[in-house]
């Protein structure tokens, strides 16, 4: 059954978005929330992991996390898709097991 | 006669999903109120915290970067910010809320060996 996994841990902090990313099987979704979304910056080291990624995967980043955040649209690494809060819902109910990686 | 120390406050973690960059703030705010020397360096993920455009009230979070426009009230006037720190995360100073003093990463350890005491936060 395909996953979504939430990552909310910034990247320059944690490692849990590559050791999310090492597990996440074909199919499975990734959301970054929290201090997560610091992984979509598109100039930033640390959105590497999620380049080398796609088109093989879908990347998620909660938008209403950016914008508390600083984190302008045009900053974001392109191939990441933005959501808000109905999409996350809309997420949580389309998959069945969701894994948060914090 | 009260002592005037010189203090170096290296603030590392992001603005929001804790009470660290908060905390950090009211330490700060509060020894600048005694009359001491007080420099902020931002480094890692603490340069976040100086990013402009943040809009907490989205998420509920307190907004703790206008605070930081406010330290000239209190004498802070040396705001220090690691290069390497803003160029990793692709933030490019005119981002910042405010003008900064930017340091290498090299040159870190002698900006902590001038200081009284240098606290982490």
């Amino acid at each position: 059954m395909p996953a979504l996994h939430v990552v909310c841990r910034s990247p320059q902090e944690s490692q849990a978005l590559t050791q999310c990313l090492t597990r996440a099987g074909e199919g499975d979704v990734v959301l970054l929330s929290e201090n997560g979304v610091y992984a979509a910056l598109v100039d930033s080291v640390a959105s590497a992991p999620i380049r080398a990624e796609s088109p093989q995967r879908v990347v998620y980043v909660l938008m209403p996390d950016c914008e508390a955040r600083g984190i302008l649209a045009e900053e974001i690494l392109p191939g990441v898709a933005a959501v808000d809060y109905d999409g996350f819902v809309d997420l949580a109910v389309r998959f069945p097991i969701i894994h948060c990686w914090s | 006669m009260p002592v005037r120390k010189s203090f170096l406050f290296i603030l590392r973690r992001p603005p929001h999903g804790g009470i660290h960059a908060q905390e950090a703030l009211d330490i700060i705010l509060t020894t600048a109120a005694f009359d001491q020397t007080v420099r902020l360096l931002f480094i890692d993920d603490g340069v976040f915290q100086l990013q402009r455009d943040q809009r907490p009230e989205t998420i509920d979070f307190k907004h703790i970067a206008p605070i930081f426009g406010a330290l000239e009230l209190y004498d802070i006037e040396e705001l220090w910010v690691e290069e390497e720190s803003l160029r990793e995360r692709g933030i490019k100073v005119e981002r910042l809320i405010m003008p900064v003093r930017l340091v290498a990463r090299c040159d870190l350890a002698a900006l902590m060996e001038v200081q009284d005491v240098v606290v982490s936060c």
